[in-house]
């Protein structure tokens, strides 16, 4: 009864806040009006996804209806909404974006965000279905003292899904303010809502349908551009690449700060002046080809590769996901299809990223008087999506990156809620005795408690880069998240004051030279360029040795009757971790 | 009595074969995985010239094929270790539960 009054209000606050959006659209001028495919189309998906959660509300009715939508997900279908839950607004917009702007880099970028993939699939899907049950604190935590293991486990969740919901949120604010011609702020509030309403009464279900669709249309979409771009160059990658070399160059030459070096060049070298600026605008298109200043350093690099992947193998939401199917198997095949559609999805980022340098990059209407990207240059791919296929695949591709954030925001809330009733209400204060409709009750709550915060950061970092901030997130989930679940897994000998104490150290040193980096320490804090104490582009190398290093020393020097216990523990874990005997199967629905 | 069937799977040399093949399987190809990936890093932050140099007399660089490259060796390698994993290992792991249970 309360629950379908909750309901009708927060649709009645949506509706509220789309009929302000229209509002806003009609104020403005002609070039606007051909938004109303773009709204009609998100009307169509709103519509669908809020019948979907309404039959999903129906099956909604234990905690584990909620968290794991009962287990009967298949293979499959769990596949494509982990591709659906990954496949972000900062990989989508943020890396096509990328490719647009440097070129390579964003390939070496995109790579990072695949190869964890793998590493999931070789050394956790399996054990993490066999042992867990609704968060990855179920599998850290197996064999430990629930009280301390869970609250380091709620708060990696939670300061993962902080930072992640950060960036979506920014990623909403910004498309919709080119889509619809809204405010930052409302465009925020209403992906705050909308995600509010599938996890609170679709829980799961619903949130894996979602994720679901948005994976199947985002995938078609952009397909459809990858093709329509190709087929401007004939199938030939070649053709494609020698235009965008063609066009940077051609940018290059008019840039003011090029005219002046290759003034000065040419000045102190003696040559003409209007060769050196061609030769030096030349070799600043052809960068494109190759790997520029993404990667500054060696160290840098590999640090940021380790936060990539191994930050996708702690990943909250992305963990929870594999007790959402009945099986080890089925655990299996999800990564599988995962990693299909996930590698697809890049490569065709790549050619969108490089389609938008020839078809967005020349034409004035996408461009500001200063010759900017309209929007911000993480609004590349739409703009192409315009150039590629018109006002109604414009209102499509719109309408689908919105999808994809409400997904990703949606699996992201689900998440953190889950870390606070699952692990913190259920477990740590009921003791595990808390009953499903009280436990239900708390994720609910927390919900509403995670939408309203993740509102208000969305608001105060608006002006961060949003593939950028995602960055953050991995770095945290390499450095605490992993080394713990890898650990208590897989080593014998590892104890709960080991993963505690080894799995805080690696969070809040991710997080202590996260904000001594250039990234915060100047960018954010304005300190003077160059002051940051910390020098590399990631902390993850660091954070996460120290992460496993703490967990092996303070695991060691243990010496309690309990982490005997623990230890002695091992064997039968192994076991069920090994063959799956005992694991929380589907509830049958 | 769960002691008992963890004793007893324990005691099945089956299990034993499952968990070592399984391992050590799962472990040469993270391995792989590690050496694919961190090989294009060092590549990426030590050659930079390399993966920008021509492949032939257009604009495409080397960088291209062996960054695309990567990504579906990502997709093989995973595929190839689940298509084993679903069959000849759970075939095993099935043989050790029924004969535990049993």
């Amino acid at each position: 009864m309360r629950t379908s009054k909750l309901f009708l209000g927060l649709l009645a606050l949506l509706a509220s806040g789309v009929a302000l959006a229209a509002g806003a659209d009609l104020g403005q001028a002609e070039k606007q009006a051909t938004n109303w495919t773009a709204i009609a189309m998100f009307g169509i998906f709103v519509a669908g996804t809020m019948y979907i959660t309404k039959w999903a509300a129906s099956k909604t009715k234990s905690a584990a209806d909620f968290y794991t939508a009962g287990g009967g997900i298949t293979g499959f279908q769990n596949g494509l909404a982990i591709a659906g839950d990954y496949m972000s607004a900062a990989s989508f917009l943020g890396i096509s974006a990328a490719v647009m702007a440097n070129g390579y880099d964003g390939l070496i970028y995109a790579i990072g965000f695949l190869v964890g993939w793998p590493i999931i699939t070789f050394l956790m899907a399996e054990r993490l279905r066999n042992l867990g049950k609704f968060t990855f604190a179920d599998v850290a935590g197996y064999r430990f003292q629930q009280t301390p293991i869970r609250a380091f486990a709620a708060s990696g969740t939670l300061v993962v899904v902080a930072f992640y919901l950060i960036a979506q949120m920014v990623g909403a604010g910004q498309l919709i303010k080119l889509l619809f011609g809204l405010e930052y702020w409302m465009a925020v509030v209403i992906v705050g809502a909308l995600m509010m309403v599938y996890v609170l009464f679709g829980g799961m279900t619903a949130t894996t349908w979602v994720q679901i669709i948005k994976a199947v249309l985002l995938l078609c979409g952009a397909s459809f551009m990858a093709f329509m771009v190709l087929v401007k160059f004939g199938f030939s990658p070649e053709a494609m690449f020698a235009k965008a070399v063609e066009i940077k160059s051609a940018l290059a030459a008019k840039d003011a700060k090029l005219i002046a070096d290759a003034a000065a060049a040419a000045a102190a070298s003696g040559k003409d002046v209007a060769e050196v600026t061609a030769a030096m605008a030349a070799a600043k298109g052809d960068s494109i080809m190759g790997p520029g200043n993404f990667v500054k350093d060696p160290i840098s690099a590999i640090s940021f590769g380790m936060a990539l992947m191994f930050g996708t193998a702690g990943l909250p939401h992305i963990l929870m996901r594999f007790f959402t199917v009945p099986d080890a198997k089925e655990a299996r095949k999800s990564v599988g299809w995962a990693t299909v559609w996930i590698g697809y999805f890049y490569i065709l980022t790549f050619i969108i990223g490089f389609g938008a340098i020839t078809f967005v990059l020349t034409d004035p209407t996408f461009l500001d008087a200063k010759g900017v990207l309209k929007g911000g240059g993480n609004m590349a791919a739409i703009h192409l999506a315009n150039a590629v296929g018109g006002n109604v695949f414009l209102g499509f591709i719109s309408a689908v990156a919105f999808a994809t954030i409400l997904a990703v925001v949606a699996g992201l809330t689900l998440s953190g809620a889950s870390a606070v009733s699952h692990d913190l209400y259920a477990t740590v204060f009921k003791k595990g005795n808390a009953d499903s409709a009280a436990e239900l009750r708390v994720s609910r709550i927390t919900t509403i408690v995670l939408g309203v915060i993740a509102v208000v950061l969305g608001i105060a970092f608006e002006k961060q880069n949003i593939a950028f901030m995602v960055s953050l997130a991995f770095a945290i989930a390499a450095s605490a998240n992993f080394p713990v679940l890898f650990m208590s897994v897989l080593w014998k000998d590892c104890t709960t004051k080991g993963a505690v104490i080894g799995g805080f150290l690696g969070l809040i040193s991710a997080v202590v030279m996260t904000v001594l980096s250039d990234s915060v320490w100047v960018a954010t804090l304005g300190n003077p360029k160059g002051s940051a104490p910390f020098p590399y582009t990631s902390p993850a190398l660091f954070s996460m040795t120290i992460g496993f290093v703490g967990i092996w020393i303070f695991s060691l020097l243990d010496r309690s009757p309990n982490a005997q216990q623990e230890r002695a523990d091992f064997a039968a874990q192994l076991i069920r971790s090994e063959t799956g005997i005992g694991a929380a199967g589907a509830s049958g629905h | 009595m769960r002691d008992e069937l963890g004793d007893r799977i324990r005691a099945n040399p089956k299990y034993q074969e499952l968990v070592s093949k399984r391992n050590s399987y799962s472990w040469v190809m993270t391995i792989l995985m590690l050496l694919v990936y961190y090989g294009y890093i060092v590549l990426v932050a030590f050659n930079k010239e390399f993966l920008a140099q021509k492949t032939g007399a257009g604009v495409t660089s080397y960088g291209i094929p062996i960054g695309v490259g990567v990504i579906v060796f990502t997709i093989i390698i995973t595929g190839i270790y689940i298509r084993r994993a679903n069959t000849e290992f759970d075939a095993l792991k099935e043989q050790v539960i029924k004969e535990a249970t049993k």
